[in-house]
């Protein structure tokens, strides 16, 4: 793949960028989330196509305009989430498409061998072939998504966080996979967080970092902090404004949260006045930990306390707490996206925009001008409908709603992710003040617990972090303590033995 | 032991269907439990089981199709109008179930086309095809001559009774043969229930999914044409006013015997078991004399509690 690019928008996600692989390797694509790696497998597997640039494949252009496209060309991308049909069985899965058939009718003992075959290449003959696919658990599902790859004839596999969701038994039993594969002449493209697993299973690697390569070469000869140093190469700008906050009484506390799959575990505690960040890679149930404190998951086991009340409770439990809450998600579940700016402020109708139970439209219009300036969002009228915003402004509204609620505790959930930089500085400005107070427009300090896969943010804007790995809460640090480089060891579970 | 459970879960409907059955044969009248009653819930569940065939292929897809009862009488019009027109019975029907196939494939490329959620373009299918039906009748029953295809599920004559029940209900059991074996021994089969399992991924493994899906919809008016023949075989005339709001009954017998809404499951042996608990508690609860109105609220809350015990039994299996 020589010198792509490709732009969402505005926002240039691949920047030029090139990448290489040999036949019968595994090549290791690392950098952090946002890097562009996604963007890059993407493209080479057809589910998007490059803006420019040109990919050769055994000497000759390819030029993939589906999925379909590239898988019969040989390329087949395993994604976090699997493929797979949950209602057909096993061995219906893996001929999906391409069944062995006469006049209409399918032809079990050829399926019954083209599958066990496929199977074995992997070294799971035992998986039996008659059962749904969606009665097994995860990691067998994962063989058959591969196994399926291989009776398609594939000669490039590629693993977007393969292990993301396995146990470590899984893993080694997918690495034993991997280089059965390798030996039969199978490249494969191994995009992975986790260093040491890099380490462990590639022989060459590439490091992307904000839609660039930003280096390569033998995994061998390499180290981990090198591969580290990589991916950060950059230094933290004065995008980070951070007023000296004055912590209060404590808010929220959390002890021994379990949820059903994710959190693990999980305990901290949140003061008045405090910023709390919790860094980690996708995944590692961060996104999870604050749903099931808000109400949104279940949660197995553990204490939740917010100010006075214990236990779990539904959002609008916790709205009434002064709980309030950003989700990632701004399309499906931060904004009601065909309305109005003012309605969406307004969306919960808790305070001061009902009379007697009716909407007053005035007291809507003349609380969102307010919101409006008050963050900066570029707008004509209130009225205007967010999905006529850009992200940024968007991103703006999500916290004018919640400023709205005047709560006491404000959980964020990647608060700048996907926006442009002067309204992420906008953002921080706003956290920053949110911690702070305003004794003159009568604002007590609130406490912001805010979850973002941008390290050098988190350590900006927050007075202390605590990092998730693989569903596990570590221990809080006082943020100005750590560096960047600690807390991506730890994300990816460097030093910690299973 | 699994594999036991799993053919357990797969008769569950059959088990309602005979507790439903013993039931009113301890509370019923002598009348119902008779082999006469027997013939006659089978005659009447035909309509309602051969269209729910279709229906069932529409819902593992993931679709639904709430224009069957429409085409039901728009092919028992069409039938009574070219019989009354003087052209031989035979031709007649194959005409009818033509225009029946003939809406299908239309629904079917409308949602693959204009890219429609299947439940808007039927439902306005639905009342094009009521209207068309309207029409063509001048809004009027047509009335035709009388033929051998009336006898389809008309009761059998004592000279007839080799035959068991009428030649309808047996045209319908061998439609649900072919159904059942088109899932589990065809191509075709496995693509539907991968469209409707997981369609992104049917799609990336090259299954012609819009070809799937124009097919289910022609076979599912298809049927209702079949439905829609057996339906005129009873009235004797072409009424465009008949089966209004059958879809619905359609419907719920695909759900009652497994079918899920969001796709991928289904069985035809659920499905036929799903007819015939509806007809056997309209049987039942009209020979105990109880009114029209106490029926309905029985069936309606024999589809709650099917779905509800369904969903039960698939959130433990699952955990």
């Amino acid at each position: 793949m020589r010198n792509i690019r490709k732009s969402f928008g505005a926002t240039a996600a691949l920047d030029g960028v090139d990448f290489e692989l040999a036949p019968g390797e595994v090549h290791a694509l690392v950098g952090e989330n946002g890097a562009g790696k996604s963007t890059l497998m993407k493209i080479l597997s057809g589910a998007i196509a490059a803006d420019s640039g040109t990919i050769e494949l055994l000497g000759k252009s390819f030029l993939p305009r589906t999925t379909f496209d590239a898988r019969k060309a040989g390329i087949a991308m395993i994604y976090q989430e699997l493929a797979l049909a949950p209602h057909l069985s096993v061995a219906d899965n893996i001929v999906l498409g391409m069944e062995p058939e006469r006049y209409g009718f399918l032809r079990p003992a050829v399926i019954r061998r083209k599958t066990q075959d496929a199977l074995a290449q992997l070294g799971h003959e035992n998986i039996p072939i008659d059962a749904k696919v969606g009665t097994l658990p995860l990691a067998i599902q994962q063989v058959i998504e591969i196994a399926r790859a291989l009776a398609t004839g594939c000669s490039v596999l590629v693993l977007d966080e393969p292990t993301s969701s396995l146990s470590g038994e899984d893993v080694e039993s997918l690495f034993r996979m991997i280089r059965r594969l390798k030996a039969n002449g199978t490249s494969i493209i191994y995009i992975s967080h986790f260093l040491e697993e890099v380490k462990e299973i590639s022989d060459r690697y590439t490091v992307l970092r904000d839609g660039r390569s930003a280096g390569g070469g033998s995994t061998a000869g390499t180290s981990a902090d090198e591969i580290v140093r990589l991916m950060i190469g950059r230094s933290i700008d004065q995008l980070y404004p951070h007023s000296s906050h004055e912590k209060g009484e404590q808010l929220l506390s959390v002890e021994n949260l379990q949820g059903l799959k994710k959190p693990r575990s999980a305990s901290f505690t949140l003061r008045r006045g405090e910023v709390l960040g919790i860094a980690g890679l996708i995944g590692a149930g961060r996104t999870e930990l604050l749903r099931s404190i808000f109400g949104l998951e279940q949660i197995r086991s553990g204490r939740i306390r917010v100010g006075r009340y214990s236990g779990f409770a539904t959002p609008e439990k916790r709205w009434s707490q002064s709980v309030g809450m950003v989700s990632e998600n701004r399309s499906r579940e931060g904004l009601a996206l065909h309305l109005s700016i003012a309605d969406n402020i307004a969306m919960n109708l808790r305070r001061d925009s009902t009379r007697l139970g009716f909407i007053s439209p005035r007291r809507l219009k003349k609380s969102a001008e307010e919101s409006m300036q008050l963050l900066g969002i570029r707008a004509g009228t209130p009225m205007q409908k967010v999905e006529t915003l850009s992200g940024g402004n968007q991103q703006k509204v999500a916290l004018a709603r919640l400023l709205h609620e005047d709560v006491d505790v404000v959980i964020l959930d990647e608060p700048t992710r996907g926006i442009d930089v002067a309204s992420k500085s906008n953002i921080y400005t706003l956290i920053d003040q949110l911690a702070t107070g305003d004794p003159e427009r009568n604002l007590k300090p609130r406490g912001v617990l805010v979850v973002s896969s941008y390290l050098p943010e988190l350590i900006g804007i927050c007075d202390s972090i605590a990092v998730m790995c693989r569903g596990v809460l570590g221990p809080v640090y006082a943020a100005a303590s750590v560096n960047q480089q600690q807390l991506l060891e730890e994300a990816i579970g460097k030093g910690i033995t299973e | 032991m699994k594999r036991f459970s799993r053919l357990l879960n797969s008769l569950a409907p059959f088990f309602g269907l005979f507790a439903i059955y013993l039931l009113f044969i301890v509370i019923g009248p002598e009348s119902f439990s008779s082999p006469h009653n027997l013939e006659t819930i089978l005659r009447q569940t035909a309509i309602v089981g051969t269209a729910a065939l279709g229906m069932t292929l529409v819902i593992i897809a993931g679709g639904i199709d709430l224009s069957v009862g429409s085409i039901i009488a728009l092919v028992a019009v069409v039938i009574a109008a070219f019989l009354q027109a003087g052209v031989s019975p035979l031709l007649s029907a194959a005409a009818g179930i033509g225009v029946g196939v003939l809406c299908g494939f239309i629904n079917g490329m409308l949602i693959t086309r204009l890219r429609v959620v299947p439940f808007i373009v039927t439902l306005g299918t639905m009342l094009i095809i009521r209207g068309s039906a309207k029409g063509i009748a001048h809004e009027q029953k047509i009335d035709a001559p009388l033929t051998w295809l009336n006898n389809l599920l008309a009761a059998l004559s004592p000279d007839a009774s080799w035959q068991l029940v009428p030649a309808g209900v047996w045209i319908a059991l061998l439609l649900a043969v072919i159904v059942a074996l088109l899932l589990r021994y065809t191509k075709l089969g496995k693509h539907i229930i991968a469209v409707g399992s997981n369609e992104q991924t049917a799609l990336l493994c090259g299954v012609p999914v819009n070809r799937v899906k124009v097919i289910v919809y022609t076979l599912s008016a298809g049927f209702a044409g079949v439905a829609g023949l057996m339906q005129f075989s009873r009235l004797t005339v072409g009424d465009p006013t008949v089966a209004i709001g059958l879809e619905l009954d359609v419907i719920a017998a695909v759900v009652i015997g497994g079918g899920s809404l969001s796709g991928g499951e289904g069985s035809v042996a659920g499905t036929i078991a799903g007819a015939l608990i509806m007809t056997t508690i309209r049987s039942g609860c009209s020979q105990m004399g109880l009114p029209n109105w106490v029926q309905e609220i029985i069936t309606g809350a024999i589809i709650v509690i099917a779905v509800s015990l369904d969903r039960l039994r698939h959130r433990r299996s699952e955990a």
